[in-house]
């Protein structure tokens, strides 16, 4: 689960990580009232969404004027903000952060991540702060320094200091940043965080250690034992057709293409979008309806898949392991007569009573076209888009 | 021979009077695995499926001499029923259930660090030598007692590959479904290690997927030591980068893990590599094993 920025910052600020004073706001007139509560003659302001690259498409701002403060606020709360980082259609911005000014002399990287290869959580820090650190690491590894946290001894002052001393800091930096490192560990850990950034960690003028940006991603599987953290989640974030699916247990992936696909199993369920693709179709999403798959999670899945106007044809996958195949086909023939399906459905199934799930199909009277293989399947379903689109 | 588990293998279920407990208990005594007996905390002394109930996993192993245990307890508690079972002395644990909060399973895994009890899972369909010994939720019929070892981090594309070997007559040794969460307890190298060792196993089917490196760094085991054939499969080829596609590990993360990466790594190990899914089989079929 991501956390917005000023989210993220509220967290910060309970565990001692050195955070500007700030007011989050959903109107212009906020905004200004929370800039005049700020104080001085400047201030930042900036959208928050759950996508990086907010500076470069405008979406923060250093403002020191009330016009300046509304013009930003009107021209982006309703609307949507593309960056690199978001999809075409871009974020919906409806909260703005309104923050005291800092005074940036060095911009530095800090980020927490669990490393899959060791088991570990692992600290990167980098000098080259405020660009991608995925860059960095692609072009200049060297110039990433990482701290390995022993999950039995927790993080330890010499790695902060380590850390610190690379980055070439000095004097009263070296204590401010390992207060900041070993904070920033327990954190991670008390709140099960599967991503932590700062980026930018800056120095300021005055020669002090300050988080200007802060990311925070949540183990989604972690929330039982954190509802505080779960109620942060800010639905008109997640894509709508995601949420939805998810609301039933389902997993789905918009995508590009025009075939719309319904696979039980996450790895068969890429299997399935690769063959279409190795056929010469796109898929139109990826979409697991898991183990249970039930007739209620069919007819969802359909609702789901046929909801985005691309899709000209549907393909459904079903490996039987535990689940019958005759019971899905009675889920799909009941989907198809309430969904009202018009699109080319192709079903291939195998394993657990395929062939009494065919048969079932076969026996509807509907317009669903029977695959015996998977790649006839997906050369049935690409076809038939080609059909549609001559039609 | 085969792998990790046989018909001598004796087996306890966490978690057995739940619905997934008793359903795949169930079925795994159909198919002949030797269970014997389950570990429901409460509910000790009585029976359940004709078998006997225990309140802990040591009250279970030293009535039994079980060795190995699966676990289907609910996500949130599977960490404690994991560290039971290390701390009973099993030997083999196999964690089905999907959803285990990840730095759960990083202490569970710093935890076994020395220890001599192997976790296969979480979020995995189990593991199975075909005819001896089903561990998990995976159809038992669609195995065929045979050659080939089957490593994967799916369950439902673990099911095509097997049923591919089994529809070509080579069949399995043991499939081992090593799960889709970031952190799994037993990695591919591992069970590549297993099948290179196992006279049984004449050649290895892989089927991995995006996210993590762990395909890339059973590209460089494969390309040191093994001298079976290793046929690998990479889901994933379409999916977008920085989405999570339904596994918990499956995502590629700033432009790391990418299905073309990992089949390249795979290639130029030496393993033989389809993009197409329903190829494994005819591959393996290229390999004349029957002849070896």
């Amino acid at each position: 689960m991501n956390l917005h920025e000023y989210q993220s910052k509220e967290l910060f600020a309970k565990y001692g990580l050195p955070v500007s004073t700030g007011r989050v706001v959903r109107s212009a007139d906020e905004a200004v009232a929370a800039a005049a509560e700020l104080g001085g003659d400047q201030c930042v302001i900036k959208v928050q969404v759950h996508a990086g690259g907010r500076g470069k498409a405008g979406g923060v701002r250093l403002v020191s004027s009330e016009e300046e403060i509304r013009a930003f606020a009107d021209h982006w709360l309703g609307n949507r903000i593309h960056t690199v980082q978001t999809a075409e259609d871009g974020q919906p911005v409806s909260l703005l952060y309104v923050e005291e000014i800092t005074d940036i002399d060095t911009e530095l990287y800090l980020g927490v991540v669990i490393d899959r290869s060791t088991a570990r959580v692992v600290v990167m820090a980098s000098a080259e702060g405020g660009v991608e650190i995925e860059k960095v690491a692609a072009e200049t590894p060297g110039k990433i320094f990482r701290a390995s946290i022993d999950p039995g001894l927790g993080p330890q002052e010499y790695q902060g200091r380590e850390l610190a001393f690379r980055l070439g800091m000095a004097g009263p930096q070296i204590t401010q940043f390992t207060q900041l490192f070993m904070n920033l560990c327990r954190m991670f850990e008390e709140l099960d965080c599967s991503l932590v950034e700062i980026n930018p960690l800056v120095i300021t003028t005055e020669g002090n250690i300050h988080c200007l940006d802060a990311k925070v991603n949540i183990d989604s599987n972690a929330l039982f034992r954190h509802p505080k953290l779960a109620a942060l989640n800010d639905p008109s974030q997640d894509d709508e057709r995601e949420a939805q699916a998810a609301e039933f247990d389902l997993s789905y992936v918009a995508l590009d293409g025009n075939i719309g696909c319904m696979v039980n199993g996450a790895g068969l369920a890429m299997g399935t979008m690769d063959l279409v693709k190795l056929r010469g179709g796109m898929p139109a999403n990826f979409l697991d309806v898991g183990g249970g798959v039930t007739v209620e999670s069919v007819s969802q899945a359909f609702k789901i898949i046929l909801a985005d106007p691309e899709v000209k044809a549907v393909l459904i996958n079903i490996f039987g392991g535990i689940v019958s195949c005759a019971d899905i086909a009675d889920g799909i023939v009941r989907a198809v007569q309430e969904v009202g399906v018009e699109v080319p459905v192709i079903v291939r199934f195998d394993g657990n009573s395929a062939e009494e799930g065919s048969r079932i199909l076969a026996e509807s009277g509907l317009n669903i076209i029977a695959a015996a293989t998977l790649p006839e399947a997906a050369e049935k379903a690409v076809a038939a888009t080609k059909v549609m689109a001559a039609a | 021979m085969s792998v990790l588990v046989d018909r001598q293998t004796k087996v306890i279920c966490q978690g057995i009077t739940g619905s997934q407990g008793t359903l795949h208990t169930e079925q795994a005594i159909a198919y002949g695995t030797q269970m014997v007996g389950g570990v429901t905390p409460g509910k000790g002394g009585s029976e359940h499926l004709g078998l006997p109930v225990f309140d802990t996993v040591v009250d279970a192993v030293s009535a039994t001499g079980a060795t190995a245990s699966v676990i289907y307890v609910p996500a949130r508690f599977c960490y404690d029923s994991i560290l039971e079972a290390v701390d009973a002395g099993i030997e083999l644990i196999v964690c089905i259930t999907e959803g285990i909060p990840t730095l759960d399973m990083l202490r569970v895994k710093h935890h076994l660090n020395g220890s001599a009890t192997r976790i296969i899972g979480p979020n995995c369909p189990g593991v199975i030598t075909p005819g001896e010994c089903k561990i998990g939720i995976m159809p038992g019929e669609i195995h065929l007692p045979g050659k080939v070892g089957v490593v994967s981090r799916s369950g439902t594309l673990t099911y095509e590959a097997v049923k591919q070997t089994t529809d070509i007559g080579l069949g399995q040794s043991t499939c081992v479904g090593i799960g889709g969460d970031p952190l799994p307890g037993t990695h591919f190298i591992d069970v590549l290690q297993l099948f290179q060792d196992d006279p049984a196993t004449k050649a290895i089917v892989m089927v991995g997927e995006i996210g993590g490196s762990a395909e890339e760094e059973a590209a460089e085991f494969i390309a040191d030591h093994v001298t079976k054939p290793v046929v690998a499969y990479i889901a994933g080829v379409t999916a977008p980068k920085g989405k999570r596609m339904g596994h918990a590990g499956a995502i590629i993360a700033g432009g790391k893990g990418t299905a073309e990466e990992k089949f390249a790594a795979l290639r130029e190990a030496g393993a033989k590599t389809v993009n197409n899914l329903a190829e494994i089989g005819e591959l393996l079929k290229d390999l004349n094993l029957s002849s070896s």
